[in-house]
């Protein structure tokens, strides 16, 4: 029996709501927010700022530094202990990989940027939100950037390649589920982040990468329209 | 072969502003094929065929003969280290500090201490990025008193207004004393009842920095707020002669006698010797 | 802080104003919502200038401890994340950020607004912990009485999830059952910055005071908890009109709190 009508009631390739605002936190150099269906994410970028430790300047250009972090009461069960977990570090790392090829650091040679990734509530596909709250956050800062990274799953549910996976599909069938967190830049849809858990065939896979565009693309729409409203909204209360 | 943009729109990373070949990228732009897109968030400048984005928001990145408002994080053998709200710090040398004469081994902090703000103006940045400041000079010196303010060094020019129209009209709205630096930090000192009104209007002025009509918004502001009409506030070309800085009195005035002794003076090139008495 | 600095926000109090145009004794406008994350039991954010936190509260099942077999857990945590300001760092948590959360969770405690007993499950074997999060989204200043609130909020808004026949918590459903909170102990921060005392310092202002006290306060003017920071010492009178200040806030605060969660 195929997955033909999504838990949700989606179209096989839409994903969930999405919110996206940027400047939301007062005190960072720019910030962004991303949410999708129950997923939210918030990011705030610091800098480019003095690097400590020292070791880890690079006098050829500016380094970037990603933190993602689940609140304490975002999991789907138990209380999260809050600090670094193997789990965090990884995704850390793979967020920091998925937005490195867009932005350009070599004016701020021995800088840091620091990217700080909190998310207040999960229900799958919270490294995703993540990177696309943290491109909208770099964006905001006015960091160089040849283009947005915007991020979501595509994946394999009883035969079925759906995007933007729910915990509920997730949960639905543990052997039978594909799950492929990916991010891309838009302009040139090369591929900066690539994930799977679960069993694909290959042509499923090629599959698979095809379907997911256009969301991805849509996903890039709203992360730079978000950073954009920031000043329309200011510039039409300036007409009243 | 067409423009997607207007000048003096708002671009986001990505975004396309041309198509074809007929225009050229520059600074917060770059072509990619057959299309021009931004690669900041920017205002779009339209310069003939020339395209380019003017940042709206980002860190201040130090330049020569920039006045800024620093703070001192560090005493050092031979100088102050300044935090200029840049990621690259800034040393102010003994030399540099003061008309005085500072005897060797003399207590730096009577001169600058930590945590104290001044002006400077830098005066060398390698390319490395080490910047040396001045505070010999008109207008430089340590600052007293007042508070400090933190804006966007991007829209520092819009908050100074044309030839410093914009902060006249503040400073006239609230009597309040500000020096801008270029760094994005600002100095201000007035009455505590209008001096908020004063950050208030700075902040608006930030807020709104990329929009027109701003002069007559921050004075319809400012006359809401002080009870002054609309004429009083309007800056006339005698406010902004005021507005330059005093005649160098501070070149002129002959330096205070120390009383500390100099032993093994080292010679100086002769630009650079002091006029002692 | 610099003392240029601080002799300027002195100045400026005795004439009555602060750095913001506010006058000595008025708070922000705060603002409560609550309901602000789905996977917490109960959530709160709250708003005031710039500060916004975000409380979350998770329950789970777990043994008590062994001088307290028939009482439940209820603990509060804090964390000054960097997201929210730039001069907090990545790593354990500060000492600041400890004594926000010790002192929040003070004054719920020694309230007894709370009955640790309703939850236990199963004497000496089972007991609900209820763990409460407070952390800042954004930061400035006035962190004790902004999480306090939310905190509050938060746990007036949680909900017990289901428990199956096997005893496991299901996490995906809730139950109609709340934490029947007898009392809202509502902290309140006054300041002394010189000779004057203030409420909700911004961070700037933090940075300048020469000493605090912290009073939790219930509805019927009663103290629950007291705590006194910073290094300059305070006189009986003085305590006598910070605590004068903080029953007047916290009746504000309060209604604020009954019309957002119940």
């Amino acid at each position: 029996m195929a997955y033909e009508k999504r838990i949700s009631g989606r179209a096989l390739d839409e994903p969930r709501k999405i919110t996206a605002n940027a400047g939301v936190i007062k005190k960072a150099d720019g910030s962004g927010y991303f949410k999708i269906g129950e997923t939210a994410a918030y990011a705030a970028v610091y800098g480019p700022r003095e690097c400590h430790p020292a070791f880890m300047r690079n006098p050829k250009m500016g380094i970037l530094r990603c933190n993602y972090s689940m609140m304490p009461f975002s999991g789907d069960g138990e209380r999260v202990r809050p600090g670094p977990s193997r789990r965090s570090k990884e995704i850390s790392m793979v967020t920091k990989n998925a937005l490195l090829p867009v932005v350009d650091l070599k004016e701020y040679p021995n800088t840091v940027v620091d990217v700080f990734i909190e998310l207040p509530e999960t229900d799958a596909g919270s490294r995703c939100a993540g990177i696309c709250a943290a491109a909208i956050a770099l964006a905001d800062a006015g960091i160089t950037m040849r283009d947005v990274v915007p991020a979501v799953s595509v994946g394999q549910v009883d035969g079925t390649i759906v995007v933007d996976l729910d915990g509920a599909e997730e949960h639905l069938d543990e052997n039978a589920a594909a799950d492929i967190p990916l991010a891309m830049v838009p302009s040139t849809e090369e591929i900066t982040l690539l994930q799977m858990d679960g069993i694909v065939e290959q042509d499923t896979l090629f599959r698979a990468l095809e379907t997911v565009k256009p969301a991805l693309h849509n996903i890039a729409e709203a992360q730079r329209r978000a950073v954009k409203e920031c000043y329309q909204q200011q510039a039409g209360g300036d007409a009243q | 072969m067409d423009l997607r943009v207007q000048d003096k729109e708002v671009v986001v990373p990505g975004q396309v502003v041309a198509t074809g070949m007929e225009y050229l990228p520059a600074d917060g732009a770059y072509r990619l094929d057959d299309e021009i897109r931004a690669n900041r968030l920017g205002l779009i400048k339209i310069e003939g065929k020339v395209i380019k984005s003017i940042p709206l928001t980002g860190v201040y990145l130090p330049q020569k003969n920039d006045v800024v408002v620093g703070r001192v994080i560090d005493i050092l053998m031979s100088g102050w280290r300044l935090d200029i709200n840049s990621p690259y710090s800034a040393v102010l040398p003994i030399k540099d500090a003061t008309f005085d004469f500072i005897a060797k081994g003399a207590d730096l902090t009577k001169y600058f201490d930590l945590d104290d703000y001044v002006v400077a103006k830098i005066i060398q940045v390698t390319s490395q990025n080490l910047v040396d400041v001045t505070c010999k000079g008109q207008g430089l010196h340590k600052l007293d008193g007042g508070r400090i303010l933190k804006v966007g060094p991007h829209k520092v020019p819009r908050i100074i207004g044309t030839k410093g129209s914009m902060i006249t009209m503040v400073k006239k709205a609230t009597n309040c004393r500000v020096i801008v630096g270029q760094n994005g930090r600002i100095w201000l000192s007035g009455e505590p009842d209008k001096e908020h009104v004063a950050v208030k209007a700075i902040k608006m002025i930030e807020d709104l920095a990329h929009t027109v009509g701003l002069t007559e918004q921050v004075k319809s502001f400012l006359a809401e707020q002080t009870g002054l009409s609309a004429d009083a506030l309007t800056v006339k070309e005698e406010d902004l002669v005021a507005e330059r800085p005093k005649d160098e009195q501070r070149h002129r005035r002959p330096p205070r006698r120390s009383g500390g002794t100099r032993d093994g003076p080292r010679r100086r090139p002769y630009g650079e010797r002091r006029q002692r008495r | 802080m610099n003392q240029e600095r601080k002799k300027h926000i002195v100045r400026a109090l005795a004439a009555g104003v602060r750095l913001d145009g506010r006058k000595l004794d008025e708070f922000r406008p705060v603002e409560l919502k609550v309901g602000v994350s789905s996977t917490a039991e109960g959530s709160a954010m709250v708003k005031a200038g710039d500060t916004e936190a975000i409380a979350g509260v998770k329950m789970g099942l777990g043994t008590p401890y062994p001088d307290t077999p028939d009482s439940g857990v209820l603990m509060v945590n804090a964390e000054l994340l960097p997201i929210s300001n730039p001069e907090f760092e990545s790593g354990p948590p500060s000492i600041e950020s400890i004594e926000v959360a010790r002192v929040i969770d003070r004054g719920i405690r020694e309230s007894h607004s709370f009955d640790t007993k309703s939850l236990c499950v199963e004497k000496g074997e089972k007991v609900w912990m209820v763990q409460c999060d407070i952390l800042p989204l954004n930061f400035d200043g006035n962190l004790i009485d902004l999480g306090g609130l939310a905190v509050l909020a938060a746990l007036r808004d949680a909900r017990f999830p289901k428990v199956d026949e096997e005893g496991a918590v299901d996490y995906h459903e809730k139950t109609d059952k709340g934490l029947a909170l007898q009392q809202l102990p509502v902290p309140i921060t006054v300041g002394k910055i010189g000779e004057h005392l203030i409420v909700d310092p911004a961070q700037e202002e933090e940075q300048a005071l020469d000493a605090r006290l912290t009073m939790t306060m219930l509805a019927d003017g009663t103290v629950c908890a007291l705590q006194k920071g910073g290094q300059a010492p305070l006189t009986i009178s003085e305590i006598k009109e910070m605590v004068k200040l903080a029953d007047a806030k916290s009746k504000e605060l309060r209604k604020q709190l009954l019309e957002v969660a119940t």
